[in-house]
Order: C-alpha cells, then structure tokens, then sequence
C-alpha cells in the first residue's frame, strides 16, 4: 500500500490546477509501533466466529472529502450532501457534518454552538460582542447557531466556558463549522442547507446509536480541539474506564458516548504536544474496540482503522478530490467516481491528507 | 452461449435492484427467459444477483457493494469492476469472477465454485471455506482462510497476517511472500498433485502469468481440532 500511496501522491502533486499552484498537497504516513494481533490471538481457539459476529450489526456511516480543484471546492457541499444521503440506511438517527471553509486571519475565531433548549441567540450575541467583539453572525435555528469573533480560538472557548456553559460548543477554530443534529440524514441535509456551502474539505457522519441516547450532543462529529474533530463508526469496550482517566486530565465530556471518549483521548494527546498522526497511533495502544475513525484537520482530514479491520471503508481519489466512506455508494456519487483510483485502508495504519502551503 | 442469443441489458439508473433481482430468480424457473444478461450502473449497490440458482451468465458493468452474487448457484457472475464486502459468500456452485478489488470476507463459507479474483482481497478472504475455490490473482488481508474447512485457497501474491489460522482441511497456496502464520498453519511439502491442481485452478481462474513453482503450500497442523488421522478419508 505503501508504494500505491507514493503513486497517489505523485498524481496529487501534478493534478494541482493554477489557482492552487501555491499550495502543496502531501500525503504523510505514521507507522505506528509494531502492533500483536491480540484480538486474532484471543480469538484462536474456538471462539473465533465471535470475530465475524461482532463485526456485523453495529452500523454508523462516515464519510469524508477533500477537494483538489475549485471546482469541487465550490460544490463541497453538496458532495458531502450526497454522500450523506447514501450512508443513511446506515445511520438514520442522527446526522452530522464538519466543513472546513473560509479560513479567518489570526485573531479571530469561528463558533458552532448548539443549545438544547431553544433559546433567543440576539442575547448571546450581544454579550459576545461586548466581551470578545463580534465580526459576523448566522443563526441557523432556535438551537444551532455560529458566531464569528475576534479574539484567539483558545480564548473564546475559555469564555464560553464560563459565561454560557449552558451552551454546547461543537467546534472553535479559524476553519472549522459543526452541523449535527439528531434527524434522518435527507432531513439533516435540507435543514441546514448542506448543498449551497462551499469549503476545502468536510467529514461527515450518519449514527445508528448503539453506546448510548439518541441525541444531538450523542452525534458526530465531535471536537477534538481547536479545528479538529472526529467521525467514528464502531465501538468502543473501555471507554468508561479511560473516559474517568480523562476527567483526571482535565477533559470534559457532555455524555456517556463511547466516540466522545475517542474524541476526548485525541484532544488529551493533541494538548500535550501529540501530533494528529502521533495521537492516532496511540489509540492502536490505549483504544480497546471496534473503529474506523476519520479525523478532520485545520487542513485535510486523516483515517485509522483498528488493527483486525471490523469496520468498512474504502478511499478514493481522481486528479480533482480525495474522499473515504464506508461504503463505496458514496463515493459513486462523487464525479468521477468509476475511474478513480479505490483501495480500503489497511489496518492499524494512519492515513492523512493535507495541504501546506509552499514556502 | 451461442453468437445469435440474445442479451439482456438492465440500466440499475433506472431500474430497481429488487425488480432485477426478481427476474433472474425467474429466470431460473421459465424455459424462455434469457441465460445472458448484463448490468448496468450497479453503483456500489449491495447484494445485485444474489441467491441465482441457474445456468445464467451475468456481466456487471462496474462496482457493486456487499454480497455481490451470494449464495450463488450454477451461474457464471462477472463483475468488471471492485466489490464489497462478503462477494460470493456462500456460493454452491458456478464462478465468480471479479476483474477488480474484492473487500473483506470475499468467498466467506462458501461450500463449492469458482471465486476468481483478479485484483487483491482485503482481510478474512475464504474465511471459514467449507469446499469452494477461491484464486486470487493479487495479494489477500490478514486472516486469510481463517478457520477454513474444505476447498482451496490459492493466492498469487502476498498474505496478509495470521494466514489460516485455526484451519481445518482447506489447503492454501501462496507464491508471494506470508506476513505470518495464524495458529496450527504450517507450511506443507508440494507434491506432483499439488502442482497439478494448483495449474488446473490456474487455468479456471483464467490466470496464465504466475509460475506453479513459486507457489508453497500451507495446511493444518491439525493440533488444535479433534482430527483422527483414522478419518483422514472422510474428508477427501
């Protein structure tokens, strides 16, 4: 995979059109420690059927894009709608999308807010404006709104923190937006509309809850950290354990969810100076269950699978966009689709994408 | 199938799966029908020509999802592109052959046939095989032929970790190199008989560019299941 990959990178690097000549797309591997297949070796002798039977009724559809041409980047939207729509036999309870668009200069930051109650956001507003000053506002709904302000990302998460921490805080960052809410995804995708957005890349996801309630907070994707967030199909089996190692750490969690405790792991490693790649690999260690992660980036996305594979995805890339899904259907609405270059995403390994800009 | 006869050509743009579906079970049964049929726009759909239980020839223009021709019988099923999850799972009879990438659990418990893939397989391809064989001209995942009991596995590049693990009778040919053995696989002498199938899965597979002696042959250790070499007859 290792030599298919270089090949990737070697179309990526000569399929960039003009406009984005200033930008270098790269593809960066981590090889993580050598991993034992402890999950085969316990499943040797006799039990071994578990393997197969496990694997199959947990669902949950991810589904990611990144963009190549502008073309696409003006569509992204709509794409990652599309390609919503297809994953929702396999998660009909909730839906929920990370765009990464419009990236803002330093000093300012974007927030996705979520209220559970319905609430009136011209007084949240007012009171952002006053403490951290206000650039620009949508209000998506009596529940979702954003808010553009102008202080550093760190600081208006610590504000909201302390002046509203009624409010849910699905993402801060200078790129990053959160969509999610617990509706079937078509209905997600027509309640925020989805298809008129722009952006560079998006990660999404359709939940079929398993680990706990049907709920907003309970959806994906959840923030890691300043413009990151995670997309997770699968389960976890020890997340309540690591869930209270976290809260020792300092991590805050909204709900008993298992992905918010995969979430919450990123954003411990991400804190403490871990790289994206470096704190994907540590889940391989600390991480007991089933996942097929995608992990959105201020500048790309990345992707690991557990090391025995449970989960399903398949990645795809033509010279104008790179994207993983569970399922190959959504990517076949993609353009392009039936000639792309397609393989699955080896086990226990990261995969990244991402883009930097040229000296 | 003869120049003159007819081929039946169903648009799944347009069409629904269900109905296609419907009609090559049909088919089966009506004397008339047509044995020839071709798919088009199958768009990663899940279990397109599923549960066949005749003399059909099926081509499917593209990529389909999970399932693809399971349970088959008796039909030929060409897929001209990459497939999902669990291809040809528990087929009985017929081939499947697949131009492209099959996905995990390609073959699963398949008691008889031909699964012929020209592309790699991802992990626990011919898992649990109870008599079919599975050729694959690229490499396989881990756990390849894990737990498998009859039929044979052939692969012409490399395996992936734990290769036949907990095997039963299957016996598993590679030519490229196996990351690892899974419990109770050891790697077995390859005799004339051995040479000699291995060609004639070859050749079904329609595979003419790989050496019959770089192949090694892996078996069961037959220490982990309760084997009686006094029954070593029953399984053939």
């Amino acid at each position: 995979m290792a030599v298919l990959a270089m090949v990737h990178l070697a179309t990526m690097a000569k399929s960039l059109s003009n406009a984005w000549k200033r930008q270098r797309s790269r593809i960066r591997y981590v090889h993580p420690p050598h991993i034992e297949h402890e999950d085969c070796a316990s499943a040797r002798h006799g039990n071994g059927e578990m393997a197969a039977i496990r694997c199959a009724p947990s669902m949950c559809g991810i589904v990611g894009i990144f963009a190549k041409s502008p073309a696409v980047s003006e569509q992204l939207g709509a794409h990652i709608a599309r390609m919503l729509v297809q994953m929702g036999d396999r998660g009909p309870d909730s839906a929920g999308v990370a765009i990464y668009r419009d990236p803002l200069p330093d000093g300012a930051c974007r927030l996705s807010l979520y209220s559970s109650a319905r609430v009136d956001w011209s007084t949240l507003e007012a009171r952002l404006a006053a403490a951290l000053g206000l650039e620009s506002t949508r209000v998506l709904g009596p529940r979702h709104a954003l808010f553009t302000v102008s202080v550093q990302p760190q600081e208006a998460e610590r504000w909201i923190a302390e002046q509203a921490p009624e409010l849910l805080l699905l993402s801060a960052g200078r790129a990053i937006e959160i969509y999610k809410q617990a509706l079937a995804p078509a209905a997600f995708v027509e309640r925020f509309d989805l298809p008129r957005l722009q952006g560079s890349h998006a990660v999404g996801h359709t939940r079929m809850a398993t680990e706990s309630r049907v709920s907003t907070a309970a959806s994906h994707p959840f923030s890691t950290g300043l413009d990151v967030c995670l997309v997770h199909n699968g389960s976890l089996s020890n997340h309540n354990r690591l869930r209270e190692q976290l809260r020792r750490e300092g991590i805050s969690f909204q709900t008993d969810n298992d992905s918010e405790v995969a979430a919450g792991y990123l954003t411990w490693r991400l804190r403490e100076g871990a790289t994206i790649e470096q704190a994907l690999a540590g889940c391989l260690e600390d991480l007991d269950g089933f996942y097929t992660f995608a992990v959105g980036t201020a500048d790309g996305f990345a992707v690991l699978r557990d090391p025995i594979a449970c989960k399903p995805a398949v990645m795809a890339e033509t010279d104008d966009w790179v994207a993983i899904a569970s399922e190959y259907r959504a990517l076949a609405v993609l353009p392009g689709a039936a000639d792309a270059q397609m393989w699955e995403p080896e086990p226990a390994r990261v995969y990244s994408w991402g883009r930097e800009l040229a000296a | 199938m003869s120049v003159a006869e007819q081929v039946e050509t169903v648009d799944l743009a347009e069409g629904s799966l269900r109905e296609l579906n419907a009609r090559l079970h049909g088919a089966a049964s009506q004397q008339r029908a047509p044995r020839a049929w071709r798919i088009l726009n199958p768009g990663g759909r899940h279990n397109v020509a599923v549960g066949l239980d005749a003399e059909l020839d099926v081509e499917i223009a593209g990529h389909v999802g999970y399932y693809c021709a399971g349970m088959n019988q008796r039909a030929t099923v060409r897929v001209l592109g990459n497939c999902g999850v669990g291809t040809a799972e528990n087929m009985m009879s017929g081939a499947v052959l697949v131009r492209g990438n099959a996905s995990q659990s390609a073959g699963a418990s398949a008691r008889g046939g031909l699964l012929a893939i020209h592309g790699d397989a991802s992990a626990r391809c011919a898992i649990s095989l109870k008599g079919a064989d599975v050729v694959v001209r690229g490499r396989i995942g881990h756990m390849g032929a894990f737990m498998a009991q009859r039929g044979r596995l052939v692969v012409c590049g490399d395996a992936g970790e734990a290769l036949g693990d907990s095997l039963y009778e299957a016996r598993i040919y590679v030519a490229g190199s196996v990351a690892s053995l899974g419990a109770d696989c050891i790697e077995k002498e390859m005799r004339e008989e051995h040479l000699a199938e291995l060609s004639e899965l070859l050749a079904q597979a329609g595979i003419d560019d790989v050496e019959v002696g770089r192949f090694r042959r892996y078996g069961s250790a037959r220490r982990l299941y309760s084997f009686q070499v006094d029954d070593a007859g029953s399984y053939a």
